[in-house]
Parts: C-alpha cells; structure tokens; sequence
C-alpha cells in the first residue's frame, strides 16, 4: 500500500540522470552558441546604452523640460502635468536622481521593443484562430511563471548585465501588450469592416485606416499595462545586474536598511504613477470621439 | 469612359444557401426542397433561391420584404460581400461571381458605392475625411480628394459640418455623411441597405426627397432595401417583394398595389396610403367619343389624391383624363375617386363591372 500514500514517482536516478541531461545539453548549447546569440543581440545593447546615456548625462532641468512636456501634449491637463513636476522634484531632491534615470530609459526600451514585437504578434493573433490557440497559452505561461526561472537561462547564455535583464523584463511584460492588440482588433465593429469591404480595401489599407485606429484605444491600455509591469520587474531585474532604483532596494534588503528601501520603493512608485497616469490620459483622449452615437 | 452606357444589373437564377457545404442542396432546392425542410433535415439556411431581378441602368430598384425574408442576403451579392452558391450577378455585363480578388477590388472601388443601415461611418475621422474614405481607398490625391468631398458634402447638405465628428451629429446627419461617402466614388451603382430604417419616420422623408432630388441629376442604378411599404413607392421605379428567399412578385408601384400576387403582399398594401400611389388611370370610366368639350382636364398618371384636389376645388361633376398629347382617355368623378381610396384591391381589380354601373 506504500504507493497509496506516497507518490509513485520516477525513479530517483532516472530522473537525476534527466535534469543533468537537459542541464548539459543547454549548456553545451550556451557554449557553442553564447557568443553568437550575444552579437545577436549587441544592438540591443548599443540601444540601451544609448537610452542611459541620454538619461544621466543630460543635464536634469532639461529632462524634466522634456518629460513635462510630453506629459502635456499626452494628457493636456495641468493636473497631470504639475504631479510629475512635483513628483521629480522630490525625487531629485532626496538624491535618487541616478538611479531614476537608469530606470526611466530601461523601461522606455523595454516598451519600445514590447511595442515592436507585441503588435506585430497581436495583429497575426487577431487575423488567425490558429495564431491565437498557438500564442495564447505560451502568454499564460510567460505571465505566469516565476520570473526568477527564466532568469537562470537568460543568465546562462547572455551572463549577468544590460541585455539579459531587458530580456527578462520584456519577457514579463510584453503579453498584455500581444493580448490587447489582439482583442482590440478582433473588437472592431463587423458593420464598420463590411464597409471597408465594400468600398474596396485592400487587407493592408483595412489594417492602417481601419482596424488599427479603431483598436488604438485597447493598444493604449496594453501599453499601459506593459509599462507597469515592467516597473514592477525592476527589483528582480537588478538582481542580475539592472542598474536604477533596484539595486539601492537590494542592498536595503541585504542590510537592513528600512529607509533607504522605503525611499527607493517610494521612487518607483512615483514614476510609476507618472507613467501610469500620463498614458491613460493619453489613451481617454484617444477615446474621445469613439463613442458611436445613434439616433 | 464618358460616352460608355452603364449597361443595368442582371441577376439570373441566384442562389445562396448557408451552411458547411452547400453546393449539394442547390438541385434539391431548384427541385422544391423548402426553405424549412432544408433547415430541419439538413441544417443549412436556404438565404435566396431562384432571383431573377432585371435592373436597367438609372433606375431606382427598391427590394422589400419582412425582416429575414433575405433583403440583405441579396443586396449584398451584387458587390459580393457575400458569395452566391450558384447562379450569375451582372453588373454592366461582367459577372461579379467570376472575379479574381484584384478585379473584385477594382468594381468595388470604382463600379458600386454602399451606404449602410447602422452608417458604418469611422468613429475616430471627422466628417470630411469620413467622406474622403471611398477616394482614399481608390489613391486618389489629398486635393482631388477634399474637391470632391466637399461638393458631395455641400450637396446633401453638410456644409460647415466637416470637422465634426460622427458622434456629434445626429442620426439623420450620420446618414448624410455615409450618403455623402457613397456619392463621392462617383460610381454608377449606389447599394443603400435599409439605409433610412434607422431614422425617424419625418428625417426619413426628408432624406428619400434628398435622394430623388439628387437622382434626377446624377442618374445612378440604385438599389434599395427596405421594409417599409411607403417609402418602396416613394422611391421605387421598379419594386420587388421578397419572402422566405424568393421574389414573389416584381413590378411598378401600381402593380404590386392594385394587383398584388397574394396574400403576403396584400397585406403589405393594405395599409397604404392609395390616394398617394393609385393613378386615376386605373378607375377612370374610358373615354366615349365625342363626349369631350375641352373642359377641365388632368393628365394621365396623376395620383388619385392629386385629382381629388383639383375636383373638390372646382365646380364641375366629372373631369377629364388627357394623355400625353392632350387627347381624352377617359373621365373621372369624385364617388369613384373615393370609392377606389376606401376599397380593397379585389374591388378594384373589378373595375371594368364597376365602370358599368356608373
Ligand atoms: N451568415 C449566415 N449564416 C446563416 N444564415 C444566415 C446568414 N446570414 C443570413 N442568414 C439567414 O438568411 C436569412 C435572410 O437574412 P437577411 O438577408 O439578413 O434578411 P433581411 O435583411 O431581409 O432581414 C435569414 O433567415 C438569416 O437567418
Ligand atoms: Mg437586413
């Protein structure tokens, strides 16, 4: 009756035997292949470095000029507007400028290259049943594993640094940005397709004029939702070498240090909600005249 | 292209059946498979069966019947939104059902133009590049675009409305712009599926006399759905009635009205307005020879209403029916004048018994 109350489960050798087998072979692979897949990925690189370069090196009235400004065309409300002011202000003042800025140019790259992979994915989901059957599940398991796992692979082939921590966080935050691409075209009125039909559209004239626009508001709000998962992915991100408001939250840990953490965490948070409020009021702008009124 | 004649739209023998695979039952139903049995026995929708429409080119060809009876279905098959299981849709003598993709894309852009029930017009362009759309999709340049457009615009009466946006306007304006959309491509077809169904019964009119003002001038072939019996006589040159998929009955508003094919449609008539529809023609006593002394006198094809009004306002007992030459085809006098706006058609189709008593 043993197997009643214990698991049956393989063999402990067979599958020892399994894990270092699975182990080497990816090992081996990193060994013949690492280098390769690191110049794969050097533009990435350059890119980001680029990013952080622009960040830390500007001198910082002209990048709250910039960031204010871009707040007020998105949002065009002095609401907004003087939140990320102040909010910066704070920042600086209590000296997490630095480190601010790391953060701010990874997650900007990290959206643009979750804008250029997901999009293109979430349209191809929305145009096939099959595509989406197909992708669906890999997201689920994307969002659902534990980002520290797939650290160990990406850490393994591209080591510690820049590239593998955009890698890791782009991993955990792109599927909101494939899934509401999806769903925001699949959603375009069947009446408002027939018409584009019907005055002749060709498939990619249907896609730029028609169901692009008209998902942009859902677009919207998977940026949105991208960017602040990504946020949320700095701490862990650090841990392999991200630079920015992680790793002072690392070392908190490590050594205690209560307010160091809690100012660290409190930074994120603020240029979290500069992100998050900025872009939705972006995106209800977008909203503005797509209510469809009959009568 | 300018001294081409659009040659009309012909369907012949037109089918559709929805369903996994159709193309078995089309000899069944061209057998007398129905519509219900092919549901329940096979569990494929018969959409249209056997449509034989003729439409000559500059004709308003209105397609009536109740809701489900395949108004859609048809209208549909002639700019093959929806593809035929069997059967021919000629547009200017070119088979719709035999174009390739790129072909089909070129008659849509430049041969038929669609106004819709539910507008269809794009949420997130204002009014003038709603408008532009048909033109945009055809590459025209922006200035030739916005030329047209505007005219269009302009002409059913959107002027100062461009940079609106289609939920700052009302119902009967939404339609304006999405007629205004369909004009614009200039193309020699107009498909307008209940494209008045959605507006209130005085915008409605307003946009049917919009419409046939407008015909007089830009002489399109035009189809249009309905459901409704009053704007079918309005509008329609020719009016075909649809039941179940099938046409079951076409004609001129006179003939569906005084002579309806069966029960279906005479209950379509029955509530209409006839003084509205009915000519004098069809209750006039015929003429006697050398009865006519040069009198008051109406001209044939005037409605019954109209000639009421010219009796009632004058003194005289009868009054006479002239032809298009001036020369007498009968009389009229106001009992049978009321006489054919209180009764039903079976009475009217007895007129020959009914002149005789007079
Ligand atoms: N895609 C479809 N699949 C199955 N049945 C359909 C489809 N489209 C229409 N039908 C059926 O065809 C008939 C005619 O529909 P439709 O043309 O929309 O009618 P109408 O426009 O006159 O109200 C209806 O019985 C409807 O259920
Ligand atoms: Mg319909």
């Amino acid at each position: 009756m043993e197997w009643f109350y214990k698991f049956p489960h393989m063999d402990d050798d067979a599958l020892r035997g399994l894990k270092k087998a699975i182990d080497e072979g990816f090992r081996a692979f990193t060994r013949s292949y690492g280098d390769l897949i690191e110049n794969l990925f050097s533009p990435l690189q350059s890119f980001l470095i680029a990013a952080d370069r622009f960040m830390t090196q500007t001198p910082w009235p002209v990048i709250i000029l910039i960031i204010v400004a871009i707040a007020w065309f998105a949002s065009r409300s002095a609401k907004v507007v003087l939140g990320c002011l102040v909010t910066l202000l704070l920042i600086g003042y209590f000296d997490m400028w630095d480190d601010t800025m790391r953060t701010v140019s990874m997650i900007f790259v990290c959206t643009v290259l979750s804008i250029a992979i997901g999009i293109p994915i979430g349209i191809l989901m929305a145009r096939s049943d099959r595509v989406q059957k197909i992708v669906s599940p890999i997201l689920d398991v994307m969002q659902t594993m534990p980002s520290f796992v797939y650290l160990i692979p990406v850490v393994m082939l591209l080591g510690i640094g820049k590239v593998p921590g955009l890698i890791a966080v782009v991993i955990y935050a792109i599927p909101p940005m494939i899934r509401l691409t999806d769903l925001g075209i699949r959603l375009v009125d069947k009446d408002v397709l027939e018409a584009a039909d019907a005055f002749g559209t060709s498939a990619s004239q249907k896609l730029f004029k028609v169901q692009l626009p008209l998902a942009l508001p859902t677009i919207m709000a998977g940026i949105n939702q991208t960017i602040m998962m990504a946020l949320a992915m700095v701490v862990v991100a650090s841990m392999i070498g991200v630079q920015g408001l992680g790793q002072p939250v690392l070392k908190a840990i490590a050594n205690q240090y209560f307010t160091l953490g809690m100012f660290n965490g409190l930074a994120i948070v603020g240029i979290a909600i500069i992100f998050d409020r900025v872009s939705q009021a972006y995106g209800q702008r977008l909203q503005k005249h797509r209510e469809i009124v009959h009568g | 292209m300018a001294d081409h004649h659009f040659g009309g739209i012909k369907i012949r023998h037109l089918y559709k059946i929805f369903g996994p695979n159709p193309k078995p039952y089309v000899e069944a139903v061209q057998k007398g498979l129905s519509k219900t049995e092919l549901n329940e026995k096979h569990g494929h929708v018969l959409g249209l069966s056997d449509i034989n429409i003729e439409i000559p080119s500059g004709c308003i060809q209105v397609i009536m019947g109740l809701s489900g009876s395949g108004k859609s279905t048809l209208i549909r098959h002639i700019n093959r939104l929806i593809d035929p299981t069997a059967g021919e849709v000629l547009v200017d003598g070119v088979d719709v059902v035999k174009m390739d993709e790129a072909e089909l894309r070129a008659f849509r852009r430049h041969q038929t133009a669609m106004v819709f029930q539910k507008f269809a017009l794009l949420p997130h362009r204002n009014v003038l590049d709603n408008t532009m759309f048909g033109l945009e999709v055809q590459g025209l340049d922006r200035e030739k675009r916005v030329d047209t457009a505007m005219r269009w615009l302009d002409r059913v009466g959107l002027k100062g409305f461009e940079k609106k946006y289609p939920n700052q306007l009302s119902g009967g304006m939404q339609q304006r712009v999405g007629l205004a959309r369909a004009l614009s491509n200039d193309a020699p077809v107009l498909l307008m599926d209940e494209a008045y169904s959605a507006l209130d019964p005085l915008i409605r009119m307003d946009m049917q006399s919009v419409l046939l003002d407008l015909q007089k001038e830009i002489k399109k072939t035009i189809v249009f759905i309905t459901h409704d019996l009053d704007e079918a006589l309005r509008l329609g040159d020719q009016i075909a009635i649809l039941r179940d998929g099938q046409v079951i009955q076409q004609g001129t508003s006179q003939e569906i009205v005084l002579k309806p094919a069966d029960e279906y449609v005479a209950n379509f008539v029955r509530e209409v307005n006839r003084g509205r529809v009915v000519h004098v023609d069809a209750v006039m006593s015929p003429h006697q020879s050398g009865a006519y002394h040069g009198g008051k006198s109406i001209p044939a094809g005037t409605t019954i209403e109209e000639a009421m009004r010219v009796l009632v306002s004058g003194s005289d007992e009868d009054v006479f029916i002239v032809g298009k030459t001036g020369e007498p085809v009968g009389t009229v006098n106001l009992r049978q004048l009321t006489r054919a706006m209180v009764n039903s058609h079976e009475e009217l189709q007895a007129r020959p018994a009914l002149a005789g008593v007079l």
